[in-house]
């Protein structure tokens, strides 16, 4: 299961971009609207789904099931502090759930990113994510795969 | 400048027919790129087939005069406000682009049809409105694509990196602002002198490049965007909602406030 986007809901603002913790909700350079750009790495968080302003987003079933119709849902209500869920199951029964914000503010606990410096256009270009390496608790270089030890045949 | 119908002025040198001509040669390539859009891309197909099985979830028939109200109300409030962007920098952006192409291209409509002519008497007010259009639309443009682009506000790309997405927003801007000199360097009188020319011809490229890049650009969003939004209200209407939950039972401030942050935290 991985993500998509519905191009016509999509208004490009940017807000899955920013939450995606595997980095791979992209902005499509045709269209200027967010695309899952790696779906194999997507992990089903539903952090985009659930950020989206306007549920443009939604999570696509196994191919054994979803063409029987299942589907699951999400609205965020900010003022309201409330967050619901449709689970539409494959035999047609339908169940609500209705569940309080626990989201915290940006950046104001750990870690605490707001206080952190900007990254450059280097920084945001190197393999090595934001805070990394001591974001991981370490000083030590992260170790690494060299691209020569790859199996002969498989391009990355 | 701002109260001269710089088409009455260009006449003198091209004839009306031939600005006429253009006019609806560029809307010929409106309608041919934004259909050869539909075939390509099946949008149209997939979204009608998308409402219909929409509509089998439906939880409640409405009847002509709800679905008139709420046409009628997304027109007014959602397309005519471009309520889906929210509160904030890019609505007021979007809506100065958006209002400022409408005013530059309706008075441009009328002044080559209607007064195009140098014998003719233009109201001042047409030139005034094509002039205020051009420069709301190059306010607008540029504040989107300088600063709020979502590739340059959220993704930390450099503003001055262009990719496909740009051709419409450049397109629109550049021919504004080409409209706007070559107006200005007409009104000054400068007789024979090249000024005005170089820049009636970027603004007539521009143009070319707007309309007749449908296929390639962003262009086609201002007629699919207003028909997803009248969809997506008919649905929150009928009850299928795009089996989305219903809004929850909770008074409207309730949440510990925790509000959206700009998405601007690469």
């Amino acid at each position: 299961m991985s993500t998509f986007v519905y191009m016509t809901r999509c208004d490009g603002c940017g807000h899955c971009v920013d939450i995606c913790p595997s980095d791979i909700m992209h902005i499509d350079e045709t269209i200027r609207r967010a695309v899952n750009i790696e779906p194999n790495f997507c992990w089903e968080c539903y952090s985009c789904v659930k950020a989206c302003p306007n549920h443009a987003i939604d999570v696509r079933g196994y191919a054994d099931f979803a063409p029987m119709g299942h589907s699951v849902r999400v609205r965020r209500e900010e003022e309201k502090g409330t967050i619901s869920w449709k689970i539409k199951f494959r035999n047609g029964t339908t169940k609500d759930f209705v569940s309080p914000i626990t989201t915290k503010p940006w950046g104001k606990f750990i870690p605490k990113l707001a206080e952190g410096d900007k990254p450059n256009q280097n920084e945001i270009k190197s393999q090595i994510l934001y805070n990394e390496p001591e974001g991981l608790n370490t000083k030590k270089e992260l170790p690494s795969v060299p691209k020569d030890s790859f199996k002969k045949g498989v391009y990355y | 400048m701002i109260s001269n119908n710089p088409f009455s002025t260009l006449s003198e040198i091209v004839p009306p027919i031939a600005m006429q001509s253009f006019l609806i040669t560029m809307i010929a390539l409106v309608v041919i790129g934004t259909l050869i859009d539909i075939i390509h891309k099946k949008n149209v197909k997939y979204f009608f087939a998308n409402a219909k099985k929409a509509k089998k979830s439906a939880t409640k028939e409405l009847g002509t005069g709800e679905r008139v109200s709420v046409i009628a109300r997304t027109v007014l409030y959602d397309i005519g406000t471009t309520a889906e962007l929210g509160a904030g920098k890019r609505r007021i952006a979007h809506l100065l682009g958006m209002y400022g192409t409408i005013l530059f291209w309706l008075s441009s409509a009328v002044m080559i049809i209607c007064y195009a002519s140098s014998s003719s008497v233009t109201p001042s007010v047409w030139p005034i409105i094509w002039h205020v259009g051009a420069i709301m639309t190059v306010l607008g443009g540029c504040w989107f694509w300088f600063f709020l682009r979502v590739d340059v506000y959220s993704e930390a790309q450099p503003w001055y990196r262009i990719i496909k997405a740009d051709l419409f927003v450049l397109a629109l801007i550049t021919t504004s602002l080409f409209g706007l000199i070559w107006s200005f360097l007409q009104s000054l009188n400068l007789n024979d002198r090249w000024d005005d020319k170089v820049f009636l011809i970027l603004y007539i490229v521009s143009n070319l490049v707007l309309f007749g890049g449908v296929y390639w650009s962003k262009f086609a969003h201002m007629f699919y965007k207003p028909g997803a939004a009248i969809q997506k209200n008919l649905a929150e209407a009928d009850g299928s909602r795009d089996n989305l939950p219903p809004k929850a039972d909770a008074p409207e401030k309730f949440g510990l406030g925790i509000k959206r942050e700009a998405p601007k935290h690469y």
